[in-house]
C-alpha cells in the first residue's frame, strides 16, 4: 500500500494543536487557505507504520455548528474529505471544555482518537485524570503526551496506526437526547428515504432540527424532496418547542455539553484544588487596572524596538547582498549605453530596484513575526484585548486592533502589510474591515522619508515639533474615520460578540515561534512579490513611454556628435586615436566605471595594486589613458574624455528630464494641477506622488530626479536645498498639505494586495485604495486654501489642524453606536417575576 | 419560583468583581449563546467575576477553573443567581 493516509487534527483553540502538528510532523509542511475562505489550511506529512500519512491541521474550533468560518471548515474537511482518522486534541487541564468538540466529533461519525496534550499544566495543578476511564467511555483510543516537550509522540502514532485499519463501529457513539428523541427518530426516518447521504443520518436529523444553516444547505442538495424535509422539520421544533418550553438547539447543546461534564468528571481522579494559578498570579499583574496599561505599553515599546529598529539596523547587514544581487543580474543584461541604455537594461535595473525595495524589509518582517507569534503563544494578545477594547468600541474597532496597528506605525516606522496579516485575529468582521481599512493611514516607514525632506525644508526651526505634530495626528484622523466608516460602509456588516477565552499563559517553544515566522514571511514573499514585479513594469512603461519624439533624439545624438568631434580633434594623431575611435570610447567609459566600481572602499594599498594590475593586463592603452602618471598626450586624452563625459552627463539628464515631463506620468501629473492646485501641488509632486504607489519610497526618489535635473544636476546639493531651489514659492502651508497628503496616502501594491487576501475580496481593496486619495485631497486642500484664505502661516495651520483632528476623536468616541436589539435578560426575569407575583 | 430566588435572580453583568454566582439561564440564541455556551456558561455552573478590565469594560470571568472576558452587554444576557 503505498497511496497516502489522510488523517487530520482537530481541537478548539488553544489546545496546543499546532504544537502537536509540529510534534508529529517535522519541519516539512505546506500551508496554504481553505478554498474560498481566507482560514488557512496547514498540512505536512510523515511515516506511519511504514506508510505515508498526510495531516491536516485544521483550525481551532470549538464546536462543529456553522457559526464561524473555522467551524465550517472543519465540518466540511470531516464531512467531504473522509480523512481516514481524526485526532482530536484535547487540553487534559480542562476536560470539560475540550470534550465538547469530542462528542460533536463521535456524532459526525468520523474515526477518532482523543490525544489528551498539556498534562504537565494538569499535573502542575494538582489534576489527575484516566485516561483508560476516558477511553472506555467515549469508545475510542486515548493517548496523553506533552506537545511541549515532544513527549507522548509514539504513543499518538501508535495509537493513530491501530485506528486507521480498524474498521468502523457497528455501534456509533450515541449522545443520548432524552425527550428530544421522538423527534430526531421523525427526522431520520425521512432521511432514511434518501439512502446513503454521505453524512451520518443522526447527526443530520439534530442539526436539522437545531436550525443549524449547514446541515439545512446539505440536505437541500442531497436530499430528493428539501421541501417536504424543512416542513417536517420545522413541525417537529415547534412541537417539542411546546412540549418542552426552549428551542431545540439551546436543549440540544445543553445535552451535549452535560454529557461531556459528566465524562470529564468519570475520567478525571483528582481535579484541581482552588489555589491560585500561574496564570492567575500573572494576570493580576498584567490586567490590573493601573499596571496593566503600564505593562501593555511597555509590550508595545520592546515589540517596535526589537523588530522596527533593530530590525531597521539589520537590513543595513542584508541590503549589500540584495545589491550584490542586481549587479548580479545586471550582469546578465546588454551593456549601458553612451546616451541611454537598451530598453531591456533598463527594465531589468527598475525591475531588480523595485523587487529588491521590498526585500529589503525581510529582516523587519522576520523580527516582527517572530515578536507577534511570541505574544500569541504566550496568551498576551488576549490580554491587550481585554484592556483596550472599550477605547477602540467606540470607534466600531477591536480590542484585538491595537496590534495591527502598532505593527503598521501608529507611531513613526511601521509596515502595513504585516499590520494587515495581524488583523486575522479579530474574530468580528466589522472591526476587522475597519482595522484594515484605516491600516493604510499608519506611518509606515516608506512615508519617513517624504516627511523628513519636507520637514528639514520647512520647518527647519521647529522640526522636532512638525515631526511629532505628523506622527501622532494620524492617530487622530484614523479614529474618526474608523468611527465613520463603520456607521456607514461596513454598518451591514455582522458584529460578532466579544466573547474571548484568556488562555493559561504558556512558554512558547523556540522551534513553534520559527516555523511561525518562516511561513509569514513565505507567504508575503509569495503573495506579494509577484504582484509588485508586475506592477514594477506597468510604472516603467507610465514613466518611459511614449518617450522623446524622434526629432528631439536626433538633436540631442547632434549635440552629441559634437562633443565627440571636439574629443576626437584632441586625440587626433596621437596613439590614442585607434584606441578611442568608434566603439573604443564607449568601452573605455564601461572599463573607467568598472574600475571605479572595483576600487570602492578597497583601502589596502596591495590590494589596490593588484587591482591596478589586472586592469593593466586586461587592457593596456586604456590604463594608459586612465592613469596618464607623466605622459603629456595620454593627459590630454583624459582631459578630452573627461569634457566628452560631462557634456554626455548633462545631455542625458536633460533627456530624461525630457521624458519624464513628456511621459504617461508626467502627462497624468500635468492633468491632475487643475485639481490639485487647491492643495498646492504642482505636475511635479505630482508625478512623484503617482509613483509612489508602487512604493512609497519612491515619492522622494522621483521628486529628487525632478529637482535634481532642475537644480541643474548637481549632485552634492542635498535633496533639501534642491528642493527649496526647485520650488521657489513652496511655503511651509505647500508641504504642510504635502505630508497630510502622505499621511493619508492609499495602501502601497504589496498592502493592497494584503487587503485583498485577507478580505478575500477586491472590493474592500479597491474602496481602501479609494478612499483615502479622495480624503486626502479634500484635507489637503481644505488646509492649503483655507490656510492661505485665512492667511495662517504654516505653524499655525498646523497646529489648528491638530486642534481638530483631536476634536473630532473625542467627538466620534461620544457619539453612541447604535447598538443590535437583544433584550437584556433582567427585561425578561422581571417579567418571568411580574408574571409569578 | 419562590420569593427568595427571584430576587437573587440577576445578571452577569451586575456581579461585582470577586463574587460568584450560578448560571441560571442563557437569554440569547444563535451564534451568542452558542459562544456563550462554548466557553463554559451553561446553566448550573458556577462563575467567578475575576475583575473589570481597566475602563470598567469588559469583564474578566473564571468558569470551571479557566478565565474568559466578555463585554458588559454580553454578560447582561446571562442570567444569574447570586451567592
Ligand atoms: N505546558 C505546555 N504547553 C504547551 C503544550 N502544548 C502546547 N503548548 C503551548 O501552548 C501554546 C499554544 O499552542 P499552539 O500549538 O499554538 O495552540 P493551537 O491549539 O494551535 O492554538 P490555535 O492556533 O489558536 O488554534 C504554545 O505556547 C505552546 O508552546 C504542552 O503540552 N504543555
Amino acid at each position: 500500500m503505498s497511496r497516502r493516509i489522510l488523517a487530520a487534527l482537530a481541537g478548539q483553540p488553544n489546545c496546543g494543536k499546532s504544537t502537536v502538528f509540529n510534534m508529529l510532523t517535522g519541519a516539512r509542511q505546506h500551508v496554504a487557505n481553505f478554498p474560498g475562505v481566507t482560514v488557512e489550511k496547514k498540512s505536512g506529512h510523515f511515516k506511519l507504520g511504514g506508510r505515508t500519512c498526510e495531516l491536516v491541521d485544521l483550525p481551532g474550533a470549538y464546536s462543529i455548528s456553522s457559526y464561524s468560518p473555522e467551524e465550517r471548515v472543519t465540518r466540511d474537511f470531516l464531512l467531504f474529505d473522509h480523512p481516514r482518522v481524526v485526532v482530536n486534541v484535547i487540553d487534559a487541564s480542562n476536560l470539560r471544555r475540550h470534550l465538547c468538540l469530542t462528542v460533536e466529533l463521535l456524532e459526525l461519525e468520523s474515526n477518532v482518537v482523543v490525544h489528551c496534550n498539556m498534562m504537565d499544566v494538569a499535573t502542575r495543578r494538582g489534576q489527575v485524570l484516566d485516561a483508560d476511564i476516558l477511553s472506555q467511555r467515549l469508545g475510542v483510543p486515548v493517548s496523553t503526551g506533552i506537545g511541549r516537550t515532544g513527549q507522548g509522540r509514539e504513543q499518538l502514532a501508535a495509537v493513530m496506526t491501530t485506528a486507521m485499519d480498524q474498521p468502523a463501529k457497528e455501534e456509533a457513539f450515541r449522545v443520548d437526547y432524552g425527550p428530544l428523541e421522538p423527534h430526531i427518530k421523525a427526522v431520520e426516518d425521512v432521511l432514511a428515504e434518501g439512502g446513503d447521504l454521505g453524512a451520518p443520518r443522526r447527526w443530520l436529523a439534530v442539526r436539522l432540527l437545531e436550525n443549524d444553516e449547514g446541515a439545512r444547505q446539505f440536505v437541500a442538495e442531497v436530499f430528493f424532496d428539501p421541501v417536504r424535509l424543512s416542513r417536517l422539520v420545522a413541525e417537529h421544533q415547534e412541537a417539542f418547542r411546546e412540549s418542552a418550553g426552549e428551542t431545540v438547539a439551546a436543549f440540544a447543546a445543553l445535552a451535549r455539553r452535560r454529557l461531556a461534564r459528566s465524562l470529564a468528571q468519570a475520567a478525571t481522579v483528582k481535579s484541581a484544588g482552588p489555589e491560585k494559578t500561574r496564570t492567575d498570579a500573572i494576570d493580576d499583574l498584567v490586567c490590573h487596572k493601573y499596571l496593566g496599561p503600564l505593562v501593555l505599553i511597555g509590550v508595545l515599546f520592546i515589540l517596535y524596538q526589537v523588530s522596527i529598529v533593530w530590525g531597521y539596523k539589520l537590513t543595513n547587514y542584508t541590503w549589500p547582498l540584495l545589491a550584490g544581487l542586481k549587479t548580479f543580474v545586471a550582469g546578465f543584461l546588454p551593456p549601458a549605453g553612451m546616451l541611454e541604455d537598451p530598453m531591456l537594461r533598463s527594465l531589468g535595473l527598475w525591475f531588480m530596484d523595485s523587487v529588491n525595495s521590498l526585500l529589503n524589509y525581510i529582516p523587519i518582517f522576520f523580527l516582527l513575526f517572530f515578536c507577534v507569534a511570541f505574544l500569541e503563544d504566550t496568551g498576551y494578545m488576549p490580554r491587550m484585548a481585554f484592556i483596550l477594547d472599550r477605547l477602540f468600541r467606540s470607534y466600531g474597532l477591536h480590542g484585538q486592533s491595537t496590534l495591527p496597528m502598532v505593527l503598521a506605525g501608529v507611531y513613526l516606522g511601521g509596515c502595513c502589510v504585516p499590520g494587515v496579516m495581524a488583523c486575522k485575529a479579530i474574530p468580528d468582521d466589522k472591526s476587522r474591515l475597519a482595522t484594515i481599512l484605516i491600516i493604510p493611514l499608519m506611518n509606515c516607514l516608506a512615508k519617513v522619508p517624504l516627511y523628513i525632506l519636507l520637514v528639514g525644508a520647512f520647518f527647519p526651526g521647529d522640526a522636532s515639533a512638525a515631526m511629532f505634530f505628523i506622527s501622532t495626528v494620524t492617530l487622530f484622523m484614523a479614529l474618526p474615520i474608523a468611527r465613520l466608516l463603520s456607521s456607514t460602509l461596513l454598518s451591514s456588516l455582522d458584529s460578532a460578540p466579544f466573547i474571548m477565552e484568556m488562555p493559561p499563559y504558556h512558554l512558547p517553544t523556540l522551534r513553534n515561534l520559527f516555523t511561525r515566522a518562516i511561513e509569514k514571511v513565505a507567504l508575503f514573499v509569495q503573495k506579494i512579490i509577484t504582484v509588485v514585479a508586475a506592477v514594477a513594469i506597468i510604472i516603467f512603461v507610465l514613466l518611459q513611454f511614449p518617450g522623446i519624439s524622434r526629432e528631439h533624439k536626433a538633436a540631442y545624438q547632434a549635440r552629441l556628435d559634437a562633443s565627440r568631434s571636439q574629443l576626437d580633434a584632441a586625440v587626433a594623431g596621437s596613439r590614442f586615436q585607434a584606441v578611442l575611435a568608434g566603439d573604443g570610447l564607449l568601452g573605455f567609459l564601461r572599463y573607467e566605471e568598472a574600475y571605479k566600481a572595483a576600487r570602492a572602499g578597497v583601502e589596502d594599498a596591495a590590494a589596490a595594486k593588484a587591482i591596478d594590475t589586472r586592469f593593466r593586463e586586461e587592457n593596456p592603452d586604456y590604463f594608459a589613458i586612465l592613469k596618464p602618471r607623466a605622459d603629456a598626450v595620454a593627459k590630454a586624452a583624459l582631459a578630452g574624455v573627461k569634457a566628452f563625459a560631462q557634456s554626455r552627463d548633462s545631455i542625458s539628464i536633460e533627456m530624461r528630464r525630457e521624458r519624464l515631463e513628456t511621459s504617461f506620468l508626467g502627462i497624468l501629473g500635468r492633468a491632475l494641477e487643475p485639481v490639485t492646485q487647491f492643495a498646492g501641488f504642482n505636475w511635479r509632486v505630482n508625478a512623484g506622488l503617482l509613483s509612489a504607489f508602487a512604493a512609497k519610497e519612491s515619492a522622494v526618489a522621483t521628486m529628487g530626479a525632478i529637482y535634481k535635473l532642475e537644480a541643474g544636476g548637481t549632485d552634492n546639493q542635498s535633496l533639501e536645498a534642491s528642493m527649496r531651489q526647485g520650488e521657489a514659492d513652496f511655503t511651509p502651508l505647500h508641504a504642510l498639505a504635502l505630508m497630510l497628503f502622505m499621511a493619508l496616502y492609499p495602501p502601497c501594491m504589496a498592502t493592497s494586495m494584503m487587503i485583498k487576501v485577507q478580505t478575500g475580496q477586491a472590493k474592500w481593496m479597491v474602496l481602501a485604495i479609494l478612499y483615502p486619495m479622495v480624503l486626502g485631497i479634500i484635507v489637503a486642500s481644505a488646509v492649503f486654501t483655507g490656510g492661505r484664505l485665512l492667511g495662517l502661516d504654516g505653524n499655525t495651520a498646523m497646529w489648528s489642524f491638530y486642534g481638530l483632528a483631536v476634536a473630532a476623536t473625542i467627538v466620534a468616541g461620544l457619539i453612541p453606536h447604535r447598538t443590535p436589539v437583544t433584550l437584556p435578560v433582567t427585561a425578561v426575569a422581571g417579567e418571568e417575576a411580574a408574571q409569578n407575583a | 419560583m419562590d420569593e427568595d430566588a427571584t430576587k437573587d435572580r440577576t445578571h452577569l453583568g451586575a456581579i461585582a468583581p470577586g463574587e460568584r454566582c450560578t448560571v441560571a439561564r442563557v437569554g440569547c440564541d444563535g451564534c451568542l449563546g452558542q459562544r456563550l455556551g462554548d466557553l463554559g456558561l451553561v446553566p448550573g455552573e458556577e462563575v467567578m467575576v475575576v475583575r473589570n478590565a481597566p475602563l470598567r469594560d469588559p469583564i474578566e470571568i473564571k468558569v470551571s477553573g479557566f478565565l474568559v472576558s466578555l463585554r458588559r452587554c454580553e454578560a447582561s444576557l446571562v442570567e444569574v443567581v447570586a451567592r
